[in-house]
């Protein structure tokens, strides 16, 4: 039973990182992830889509005909996150303001489809759950990740504008990780996106390679197998 | 007595990387010269930190793949990529311009994609355009040709000014930067000046500008030389040249107020060496001889359209890039038939 719920949250966090390994919700990831608090942002937006979504899809999954499940999926999708977009209108109106038309094109997030398809429309509501809340903070830690690297390649700063989502007390919260630094364009334009995931990617790949080297893989013997009968 | 028998084929090839690189070399050597006495010794300064850089980033990425190192390293295509970065700079960039650019233009143009025959873009010119949408202040600071230039840097000045970016205390910035011909003509027309009244302006010379084309003149020596050893195929920079020169001279003929002459458009800014240099690359261009035309055709035509109504002065590297995009779809349709082989 745990070892069921650990899998959900090991593949959603990196096995099966939505980013990393799925490639999906590409757009957003390039186009927001230009700072931290960017990327955090639209990060636990999108977490709170995939985790209302997956749950309301599950819990409704008996009662949905086959044949028009993926308009309901987009219905639900799509009043989640207006439900979102109006929420940070009102509660984080600066940060709302510079993510923009983001927040509304979480619906078109193919992860969110995506997991509802795939996950949520099978699963019992608790596992449907804690996959959206794990693929969630999976995307938020790709995002997090290519945005710090843009932020500190690009502006050579860390946590600009953290204010916008933590409130005044954040405002000194900047770090200056270069200082006297002039910037370097391509990391905060679109191809600097596509360099950081590439490379990000490539060192999950080093990762994933370096733990099997060091964990060999655990053969069954069919000899002992057939023994054992 | 005894024969030995030797198979086929019996003639050596006699071209090698190693020995096709060495000659693009010294085929630089006219325009590297004309362009040091023109605009003085940075430009040495900065092909010797290329190659510098260049080099160890080449032996440390062949290094992590695990790929023979020496071998490599002798066969001097990274040394020909950090030159011709090198000479695309402008003389008076920081050292880390250069050191940044010939890293990129290694390791991510060109080693991610598999090394030396595997890049579809031609690794110099995705350092330029690296460094140029980066670092746009640096990268458009050119210097004033020797002979406009009322300031005369020594070689500790230039030493100064390249490693730690300090001019000497009685010269400001401005005295020795300048606009470069084809920059001039641009924010002239948008001032409303026409092209004779701009060309009388003491930055151009004969053709192009003071200096300038001299050094394309010593790019179209070495290129021409380059022709003769049968380094490269005509094909190429005569489409790219005709390319260019039909264009320029389209708009000319329409209104010569608005849009320069050819000639200018020939030996102002990069066409020279672009065309010799730098769209031949053998990786990255087209390989069919009809499909070589039509590639430097449309390199000459967007260095045209590029110059006159997009966002840039000069548009080689761009043109470049777009062509090396283009060529594997030009090779596609342009493939040689058969004998025999119905249409």
């Amino acid at each position: 039973m745990f070892s069921e719920y650990s899998k959900i949250v090991k593949d959603g966090l990196w096995l099966n990182n939505q980013a990393f390994v799925a490639l999906l919700g590409l757009c957003p990831l390039l186009a927001v992830s230009n700072t931290v608090i960017n990327g955090l942002g639209l990060g636990l937006a999108t977490t709170m889509t995939l985790v209302f979504s997956n749950t309301i899809i599950s819990l409704i999954r008996n009662f949905v005909p086959d044949e028009v499940r993926l308009p309901v999926f987009v219905l639900v999708i799509a009043s989640v996150v207006t439900m979102i977009e109006l929420a940070m209108n009102a509660w984080f109106f600066g940060l709302y303001k510079i993510l923009g038309i983001f927040i509304p094109l979480i619906v078109t997030n193919c992860s969110i489809i995506g997991r509802a398809e795939a996950y949520a429309s099978k699963q019992r509501a608790d596992k449907a759950f804690l996959d959206g809340l794990s693929m969630g903070l999976g995307f938020t830690f790709a995002l997090v990740t290519l945005g710090s690297l843009r932020e500190v390649i690009g502006s050579g700063t860390l946590f600009t504008k953290a204010e916008l989502m933590f409130g005044e007390a954040a405002t000194t919260w900047q770090i200056d990780v270069i200082t006297d630094y002039s910037g370097m364009l391509l990391a905060i334009l679109p191809p600097g996106a596509f360099i950081g995931l590439g490379l990000l990617i490539a060192l999950k790949n080093i990762i994933d390679t370096k733990i099997k080297q060091r964990k060999p893989a655990h053969i069954q013997i069919p000899i002992q197998a057939a023994q054992e009968q | 007595m005894k024969f030995s028998t030797v198979m086929s084929p019996h003639l050596q090839p006699v071209n090698s990387v190693d020995r096709v690189m060495l000659q693009v070399l010294l085929a630089l050597i006219p325009g590297i010269a004309a362009m040091t006495w023109f605009f003085g010794i940075g430009v040495l300064i900065n092909i010797a930190l290329a190659v510098i850089a260049a080099l160890l980033a080449e032996a440390s990425i062949l290094g992590l793949r695990g790929r023979p190192i020496s071998a490599t390293l002798k066969d001097l295509s990274a040394v020909v990529t950090a030159v011709l970065l090198a000479i695309s700079l402008p003389v008076i960039a920081p050292w880390w311009i250069t050191v940044v650019g010939s890293l990129f233009a290694i390791v991510i143009a060109k080693h991610l994609y598999g090394g030396l025959g595997y890049n579809p873009f031609n690794p110099a010119m995705v350092g330029y355009v690296f460094l140029l949408v980066s670092f746009p202040m640096q990268m458009t600071a050119w210097l004033a040709p020797v002979e406009l230039s009322s300031v005369a840097l020594t070689e500790i000045d230039w030493l100064k000014l390249i490693f730690l970016e300090q001019l000497p205390d009685s010269v400001n910035f401005d005295a020795v930067t300048m606009a470069t011909p084809l920059d001039s003509v641009r924010t002239q027309l948008g001032l409303g000046r026409s092209v004779p009244e701009i060309q009388t302006d003491s930055a151009f010379g004969f053709i192009a500008g003071k200096g300038w084309e001299w050094v394309a003149g010593g790019y179209l020596l070495g290129g021409l030389w380059l022709l003769w050893r049968k380094i490269i195929g005509w094909q190429i920079p005569i489409g790219l040249l005709l390319g260019l020169g039909l264009f320029a001279s389209i708009c000319y003929a329409i209104d010569s107020n608005q849009f320069a002459l050819p000639s200018f458009h020939l030996l102002a800014g990069a066409t020279m060496l672009g065309a010799f240099f730098i769209a031949t690359d053998p990786v990255t261009a087209a390989t069919s001889v009809n499909g070589r035309i039509i590639y430097g055709l449309l390199i000459g035509s967007l260095v045209y359209i590029i110059r006159v109504w997009g966002g840039y002065p000069d548009a080689m590297a761009f043109a470049v890039l777009l062509g090396n995009l283009t060529a594997p779809a030009i090779d596609y349709f342009t493939q040689p038939r058969v004998f025999g082989q119905k249409t």
